[in-house]
């Protein structure tokens, strides 16, 4: 399954980075743009059916829908979890707009695309379950 | 200011911790090389400690085709590369409590090398205290390090040694979750089952999860009293014993390792890097529940 061309297009963007500091650096950028969920959306302590499990980072999820496509939202409540906050904008910018159902062809293993397979098993299981989370809310909506 | 100031923590070996404050008066000190070690593989080019290199714990510190550390020449060209002669005072410091700093000092200690300390609160702490921060890599001159051969006997535990504690009434301290500890989950909380046939704990193992030894609120190392009440009149321990330290990995149980052997100064205290995911799996090695 062909990802959503948004998303697609993040990660053609990264694969130009050959070199892994350019490519990290690459990350980090995007990591910068993260936003937390609006309190209009949700206001702190989150609800704990938003977290992510697993994921020491501490990120929530919130999954709806906007204008007829998906509206992602996410909390990443430890300020070192730079991480876990570039994937959030990764999703969010590829997948936002687009139907529920596409959801469903994001692969977990995107995460090692971003970020290498040089990750701890801890920060990649944490970060393939906010996949995992996100894939979950929008097949619920679809 | 005096060259370590953690003697008041009451540790064994005052030299093993410095402060934020020591290591922002030794920021261009050539006798320091200060290390940062994470598990987030963004944080240290998102902004590091000035004159700060990165040691990644993957790509730095294990052998990528064998389930081994790097070797003798391996140690030397990274030591090289970063800046770091045999008299040089290493400074770590990391994300999560300093869990990764620990496990990286662990694995110099393989080699020997004579000074090394972690920073009290990690990369956090300085952070929160408003210190500055950096995106810029330090320009270091190359050194010819000559590293030891590893030595794996005083600091490293296999297998085959914990058969001959656990013949022998030495201790084991178990790091792991007490879920983890007691069988009910054969991974962390909340992960998916990485693949321990078997849940539960190597016999006689007391559970003191590897995050006790820190205070939650600032991130640093509990003193020397507090740590003893823990790993002593919790755990049973005596400063003589031979102890072992596992997790599932071994790379939580190196952040106990450094509590015992320097904060306390146990002479005695071997990490299991195989841990669980080896003993778990192991044919013919009981475990209790």
């Amino acid at each position: 399954m062909a990802l959503p061309p948004r998303l697609a297009s993040t990660l053609e963007d990264l694969a130009f980075f050959t070199d892994r500091a350019e490519r990290v650096q690459a990350l980090v950028s995007v990591a910068e743009r993260f936003r937390p969920v609006p309190t209009e959306t949700a206001a702190p302590p989150y609800e704990e059916a938003h977290r992510v499990p697993g994921c020491e980072s501490e990120a929530f999820v919130w999954v709806g829908e906007e204008g007829g496509g998906l509206r992602l939202d996410f909390a990443v409540l430890n300020p070192q979890g730079l991480s876990a906050m570039a994937l959030a904008v990764v999703l969010k910018e590829g997948l936002e707009g687009e139907p529920a159902a596409r959801a469903q062809d994001v692969p977990d293993e995107i995460v090692f695309e971003l970020f290498g397979r040089e990750l701890s098993m801890g920060k990649s299981l944490g970060l393939m379950n906010m996949v995992r989370a996100v894939k979950s809310g929008a097949a619920r909506l679809a | 200011m005096a060259l370590y100031d953690k003697a008041a923590g009451g540790y064994v070996n005052a030299e093993a911790v410095v402060s934020t404050d020591w290591v922002a008066e030794h920021l261009t000190d050539p006798a320091v090389r200060i290390v940062e070690s994470n598990e987030d593989p963004l944080l240290y080019s998102s902004g590091h400690v000035p004159g700060a290199v990165e040691v990644d714990w993957t790509r730095d510190l294990n052998d990528p085709l064998m389930r081994d550390y790097l070797n003798r020449d391996g140690f030397s060209a990274l030591m090289s590369r970063i800046g770091v002669a045999r008299d040089t005072h290493v400074v770590f410091y990391g994300d999560r409590n300093n869990w990764w700093a620990c496990y990286a000092l662990w694995v110099f200690s393989l080699f020997g090398h004579p000074r090394m300390s972690v920073m009290d609160g990690g990369r956090i702490k300085w952070s929160q205290e408003g210190r500055p921060m950096t995106q810029e890599r330090p320009v270091t001159l190359a050194t010819d390090y000559e590293a030891p051969e590893r030595d794996d006997r005083t600091e490293r535990a296999f297998r085959e040694d914990v058969l001959m504690l656990l013949a022998d009434r030495g201790r084991l301290i178990d790091v792991r979750s007490p879920g983890e500890f007691k069988g009910d989950l054969v991974h962390m909380p909340d992960f998916p089952n990485e693949g321990a046939l078997r849940g539960g704990h190597i016999p006689t193992a007391a559970n003191v999860p590897w995050a006790r030894a820190v205070d939650p609120e600032s991130g640093c190392f509990l003193p020397a009293e507090r740590l003893r009440e823990i790993y002593e009149q919790g755990a049973g321990l005596q400063s003589g014993d031979d102890v072992v330290t596992y997790c599932r990995i071994g790379e939580r149980s190196s952040h106990t390792w450094f509590v015992l052997r320097h904060l306390l100064g146990y002479p005695r205290v071997r990490n299991y890097d195989g841990s669980w995911t080896e003993w778990g799996n192991s044919v013919g090695v009981p475990i209790e529940r």
